[in-house]
């Protein structure tokens, strides 16, 4: 960076390069507003009434209706019931992905044991595998095991995350060096010390990505609560927020109220992270310290 | 430096021995000796071991099988599959999600390495862009679709609505069998750009910047050096997010199955001539709503090898010419 910096005036590359950053400007302006778009239409859309909205032309600012098609999200689904779902199963599930993940990633990553390929390939083999091979046995399973229709059943699949291994692998071979784990047992630490001092402190920067990665997954998860989650009184705020668009007329307003509510936890949660946690995604996409 | 994590299998793992050199306590031999590290990945093996290796396996089992989940499970041998490949229904969710996953693949790939370009070369307001452009991924499909299915009614879509501002009559957005694809894979490039902006960028990023000094110096203008160094350097990247698009792009499911959810309990699953009905939808269909295990499981595996095909195929085109 710097050495561009430095060189850039010397070569007087200025007034050639000024104009090419001010298009690169305005091209990333245009696609921020593409993507940022549907949520400011989408809270136009909540805030009216769906008459608003359909005539001709539509109605391009926000009104006052947002209460109201709010209440009538809450009188049409179980909103808070099926959210309050949705928080447990992300909550346990990412927990228990972040614990099982990091315990399995610093063993392969640190240690040398008989199988060790073989088991990791098989991991690697996996990940490479669309999931919907394996969700109509696993449906089977769950009710066989007499699950189905229960959260437990929603979560338990989720939590072999052989992404998250394969990611948390990569970040302590680089991030952990073998130097401080052969201190650590020289000064008589067994295994499990070695993982819970000195590796999990030192690889918080990759739990926390993976933390949001497996949350926000579990969260906007859809095709497996859909399946498993039968009981119309015991789903996934997804499968709630589906029932509310079906039917032949739709009451756009309301739906798009229920949209916003159900995408403004997630969204601000991200917000807050989300520097960390693009900056994780980045460093994991590259190998690069 | 530049590995990327889903590449081609790294030759780079290098286990390192659990006794250093210098701590001279010689290991046990026995696998016995190391059931701390069995313990540890265990939890793991465990529940990928019940509900994801069996069940791949147990599958393939089921598509032999005619069962309706609730009866005896009869041996058929390859009737399904038989059935499968006359049946009309089947070929056209396959021509539907193929025609799909093209029209919003390419939009996406494309987009997202200029947009990584542009963004790499510019250094004002670099978090902002960043951030802003990957929220669409963070989204769930389900309000997405929700979203699109308003956008683009009919009747009264705001698309159509500003055509109708401009004086073009409504398009038929939500009921041409053309126009539905085009929509669907809007959606999807809307969500995916974003997220393989990301990892172009940290490819980018990994470029030091005296290939390109040294580029400059001897004359070569930003496409040049764009095509002839960025592109080369970037292969592995770019073989990554193909490869991740493909498994992506060909699993869509929730976007149509939301899109006409309206119609979920009829036959017309996927929308008007069902030209949404991708084939994973049409697995749900015949597994789950027609209690089909049999054929469902059928479906999904002629999907796998599908996969499998059009990744080895990407991964051929992709890699072509690399050792020219």
């Amino acid at each position: 960076m710097t050495a561009v910096d430095t060189a850039r005036p010397a070569t007087g590359g200025r007034r050639t390069r000024r104009p090419r950053g001010l298009t690169a400007h305005i091209i990333l302006v245009v696609a921020v507003l593409v993507s940022v778009f549907p949520f400011a239409w989408t809270i136009v859309m909540a805030t009216n009434t769906t008459q608003d909205i359909y005539k001709s032309p539509p109605k391009f600012t926000f009104g006052s209706h947002l209460l109201e098609n709010i209440r009538h999200v809450l009188n049409t689904i179980d909103f808070f019931g099926s959210m309050l779902n949705t928080v447990i199963v992300a909550t346990v599930t990412t927990a228990l992905v972040l614990f099982i993940d990091s315990l399995a990633a610093f063993t392969f990553a640190k240690f040398d044991f008989p199988g060790r390929k073989i088991l990791f390939g098989t991991l690697l083999l996996f990940m490479m595998l669309p999931l919907q091979l394996a969700i109509l046995p696993q449906f089977i399973l769950m009710s066989k095991i007499g699950w189905v229709g229960m959260l437990k059943a929603l979560a338990l699949p989720s939590l072999a995350n052989a992404f998250g291994i394969f990611w948390l692998h990569q970040y302590i071979q680089n991030g952990v060096p073998d130097e401080l784990l052969d201190a650590a047992r020289i000064d008589g630490a067994g295994f499990f010390r070695q993982y819970w001092n000195i590796a999990l402190p030192m690889i918080r920067p990759a739990l926390s990505f993976l933390a949001i990665y497996a949350f926000v997954n579990c969260w906007n998860d859809y095709i497996w609560p859909l399946v498993v989650l039968t009981d119309p009184g015991h789903v996934t705020l997804q499968v709630e927020l589906a029932q509310l668009n079906v039917g032949h007329t739709t009451d756009y307003s309301m739906v798009m109220a229920g949209v916003l509510m159900a995408a403004l936890p997630l969204v601000i949660v991200f917000s807050i992270f989300a520097r960390g946690f693009i900056a994780g995604a980045t460093e994991g996409a590259v190998q690069g310290s | 430096m530049s590995k990327h994590r889903g590449g081609p299998g790294p030759a780079r793992f290098r286990p390192r021995r659990t006794a250093p050199a210098g701590t001279a306590r010689p290991k046990r031999r026995g696998p016995l000796a190391y059931w701390r590290q069995y313990l540890a990945i265990s939890p793991f093996y465990l529940i990928f071991a019940a509900f994801s290796f069996f069940p791949v396996f147990y599958s393939l089992y089921l598509a032999f099988q005619r069962w309706d989940g609730m009866g005896t499970m009869q041996f058929v041998g390859l009737q399904q599959f038989r059935f499968l490949w006359d049946d009309p229904v089947f070929w056209l969710s396959i021509r539907n999600t193929l025609v799909i996953w093209v029209l919003s693949t390419v939009p996406t790939l494309f987009g997202a390495l200029t947009l990584a370009t542009l963004l790499h070369s510019v250094r004002r307001f670099k978090g902002f862009y960043r951030i802003a452009l990957y929220v669409p991924n963070v989204t769930s499909i389900v309000a997405v679709a929700i979203f699109f299915g308003a956008v683009f009614s009919n009747n009264f879509g705001l698309v159509n609505a500003i055509l109708g501002v401009v004086g073009i009559s409504p398009v038929p957005w939500l009921s041409n069998p053309w126009l539905i694809k085009v929509v669907i894979s809007l959606l999807m490039t809307w969500q995916w750009t974003g997220y393989n902006m990301i990892i172009y960028l940290a490819g980018l990023q990994a470029i030091p910047t005296s290939i390109y000094e040294a580029a400059k110096m001897d004359g070569a203008g930003p496409i040049r050096t764009f095509f002839q160094i960025t592109i080369p350097i970037m292969r592995p990247i770019i073989l990554f997010t193909v490869i991740i698009s493909t498994i992506n792009g060909l699993q869509s499911f929730s976007e149509p199955q939301v899109l006409f959810a309206s119609n979920a309990a009829n036959a017309n699953l996927g929308g008007p001539g069902q030209a949404g009905l991708t084939t994973l939808l049409y697995f749900y269909q015949s597994a789950f709503l027609n209690n089909d295990y049999g054929y469902g499981a059928a479906i999904v595996w002629a999907f796998f090898v599908l996969i499998i095909i059009l990744v080895a195929v990407n991964w051929r085109l992709t890699t072509r010419g690399r050792k020219a």
